[in-house]
């Protein structure tokens, strides 16, 4: 028997502020083939996706703290429990600081240690890929790839037992580094804590990161590493026979 | 709500760095942090103590990175009738 599979379907979280949700519609729909739906943050019903996007921006204008509003939003209900299932949810940039402070990734995200925004390509050394198959499987261990960041509060900050427990467990898989691969103070570009760009959570199915790939996923616009994500996810789902039923 | 201890403060620093180059060169350290005024009802005072120690473990603080303090006034009027 095969199966023929329906295209992968995402549902990317609209919160008042964000901003990088038409951008990964985009990728989702144009550039993959894919399906995106966006879903405003007062629904409930994210609609049987395969993933969930939670987009860079500004939700609710980063007010009192980035994030900190967001989690309230009744679409995050749904987005708990659907990681809770097991399956993918990715945060990038605002994203990432929403599954932080909505408890679903540990540590915080603050103010650039040298209190500018940046906007620039930035190269990021993948580590452990195995730790998170639906977002990283078709990547190598150590392997360089360049995504852009654009961000005021990029800077992670955790304790560090929470910084030792991440490393000893694998969980720390984005780190920036420069060309060489090389993760310095030069190459860190807002001070996070051991020069961490994303992590995941202990299952390994949802995961935060501070940089764009749907900014990185058409050679027109400078490089197209942010789709090794999407590929390794469209993978991923290609291996899972629920998520396929799901979509029947 | 002000940044923990150990918890790095850039805007602190800058400020601090501000003031040194004004010529208070006794400043040594500044510590950034956020103020909020808050309007509400209760009972009694230790109601609101419950209240706003509820309000800032669900929202205004975030743990990792901050430590919440507040000061309990009573009022009669608006909060803007209020300077402090």
């Amino acid at each position: 028997m095969s199966i023929v599979l329906a295209r992968p379907r995402i549902a990317v979280v609209v919160f008042p502020g964000t901003w990088s949700e038409r951008d990964f519609a985009h990728v989702a729909d144009a550039v993959l083939g894919w399906q995106a739906t966006l879903v405003w943050h007062t629904e409930t019903d994210l609609g049987r996706p395969d993933a969930v996007v939670l987009p860079g921006g500004f939700a609710h204008g980063d007010h009192l703290r980035t994030g900190a509003i967001a989690r309230f939003s009744p679409v995050m209900r749904s987005v708990i429990e659907f990681a809770e299932a097991g399956a993918p949810v990715i945060g990038s940039c605002n994203g990432f600081q929403v599954l932080t402070e909505a408890g679903m990734l540990p540590g915080a995200l603050m103010r650039n240690d040298h209190l500018e925004f940046r906007c620039e390509w930035q190269w990021l050394r993948v580590e452990r890929p195995s730790s998170s198959p639906a977002w990283l499987a078709g990547l190598d261990d150590g392997q360089l790839i360049r995504l852009p960041i654009s961000h005021g509060e990029g800077r992670y900050v955790a304790d560090a037992a929470t910084l030792d427990a991440l490393e000893a467990d694998g969980r720390v898989v984005l780190r920036y580094v420069d060309e060489r691969g090389k993760a310095d103070e030069a190459a860190n570009p807002n001070g996070s804590e051991r020069g961490i760009a994303g992590i995941v959570n202990e299952r390994g199915n949802v995961l935060g990161l501070m940089p764009h790939p749907e900014r990185a996923a058409e050679a027109e616009i400078g490089g197209t590493d942010g789709l090794l994500l999407f590929r390794s996810l469209e993978r991923w789902l290609r291996e899972q026979p629920a998520a396929a039923e799901r979509r029947l | 709500m002000g940044l923990r201890q150990g918890i790095a403060d850039p805007e602190g620093q800058t400020v601090a760095s501000a003031l040194r180059s004004l010529g208070y060169d006794t400043v040594s350290e500044v510590r950034s942090g956020k103020l909020l005024r808050i309007g509400f009802e209760a009972a009694d005072r230790a109601a609101a103590e419950v209240v706003v120690a509820e309000m800032c473990r669900r929202l205004l603080a975030n743990p990792v990175m901050e430590v919440a303090s507040w000061d309990l006034v009573e009022a009669d009027a608006p909060l803007a009738a209020h300077a402090g």
